[in-house]
């Protein structure tokens, strides 16, 4: 049994290849990703900043990958009177 | 101008300490004045494996709080005049290390000596980029494992962004160490192969360590695997390393698998 098992055991550095492979190029990609949503993050702060008071916690910033379209979702809570203060 | 070198990887317990202790008693046998440092505050080792844990008084973090004169703190090797050592503390707080303290000790040290060479703590917190952040080559120590060729392309990321280098724009050098590599596993098919890690992290092969007894048996007496046995796989293997760090151009040969066989393929270009 164990003979068997030693011949006919299939190898697995091939998986291990294969794995780290896609796991790598997933990983390279999207941590390029997460600097541009942090980036994009600060200056549409700052832009927006320069109009109105806005609390830095309440904005979103979500970049969505799709096989055809991507979506950028900018979320931006305003105060109830910050328009009319910076006004 | 002494060379600073970090010895990094992601991964813990992959051989980064063993490394630097075998590196750089290596070149400093071959007559280069080397110091190697501990980075790893808080969990300091590379004395220990250097032998000379009893002799440690002033520490790393002595130095950058100014109680401590730099020379106070470097050990010399009792075998190899030309080796120092520079401790890392370890009842102290890791916070200790300031990016300004470490630039002043790293700058003194490298007007000192030929070879400053830094080991890192695993991991990609604060230790680990200050340990990279004036690294002039970096090692990246790598088993052929998952996991570890995982972390280590994080690690490279870190090289090629977090560093004095890559901020000024600079490529900063780096090479591949491969440790606790077994061809005969590698050959049936159940290890990852060299040309498989390398291809994956695509940074030059600095050499090939391979899984050995002696490298445990080194680290228990506490001497470098090159001051031990010096005629060991392992040792060999890291001379033939720090030589190609020096930019001698070696062909890497992988320890251990059958040359009549397989000879065709030894002319690997090495880092």
């Amino acid at each position: 049994m164990n003979l068997f098992r030693l011949f006919s055991r299939s190898q697995s550095a091939p998986a291990a290849r294969e794995r780290l492979q896609v796991l790598l190029a997933h990983e390279r990609a999207s941590a390029g990703d997460s600097d541009l949503v942090i980036k994009l993050r600060d200056e549409i702060l700052r832009a927006i900043s320069k109009h109105m008071q806005i609390d830095s916690e309440k904005v979103g910033v979500k970049l969505e990958r799709g096989i055809q379209v991507s979506t950028l979702v900018v979320d931006v809570e305003i105060p109830f009177d910050a328009a009319r203060k910076a006004a | 101008m002494g060379k600073v070198i970090v010895v990094t990887s992601g991964k813990g317990g992959v051989g980064k300490t063993t490394s630097t202790a075998a590196l750089g008693a290596a070149l400093a046998q071959n007559g280069e004045k080397v110091v190697v440092v501990d980075f790893d505050v808080g969990l300091r080792n590379l004395d220990l494996v250097m032998g000379a844990e009893r002799r440690v008084v002033y520490d790393l973090v002595n130095v950058i709080q100014g109680e401590a004169k730099l020379t106070q703190a470097l050990i010399r090797d009792k075998r190899v005049e030309t080796l120092y050592l520079l401790p890392a503390s370890q009842t102290r707080d890791k916070d200790n290390l300031t990016p300004e303290g470490v630039e002043k000790v790293i700058a003194a040290l490298k007007s000192a000596f030929d070879w400053v060479i830094c080991d890192s703590p695993a991991g990609i917190e604060r230790g680990a980029t200050l340990a990279m952040r004036h690294a002039d080559v970096a090692i990246v120590v790598t088993n052929p494992e998952v996991s570890s060729v995982r972390d280590s392309d994080r690690i490279i990321g870190l090289l090629d962004s977090k560093t004095l280098k890559a901020e000024n724009g600079e490529q900063m050098e780096k090479h591949l160490l491969l440790t606790r590599y077994d061809s005969s596993r590698a050959e049936r098919g159940d290890m990852l192969k060299v040309d498989d890690v390398l291809e994956i992290l695509s940074i030059p092969l600095l050499g090939i360590i391979p899984e050995s007894m002696d490298v445990l048996r080194a680290s228990n007496v506490g001497a470098p695997v090159t001051l031990a046995d010096g005629r060991s796989a392992p040792a060999m293997a890291y001379f033939d390393a720090a030589r190609r760090l020096k930019g001698e151009s070696l062909p890497v040969t992988i320890p251990g698998e059958r040359r009549g066989l397989f000879g065709k393929i030894f002319g690997r270009k090495a880092a």
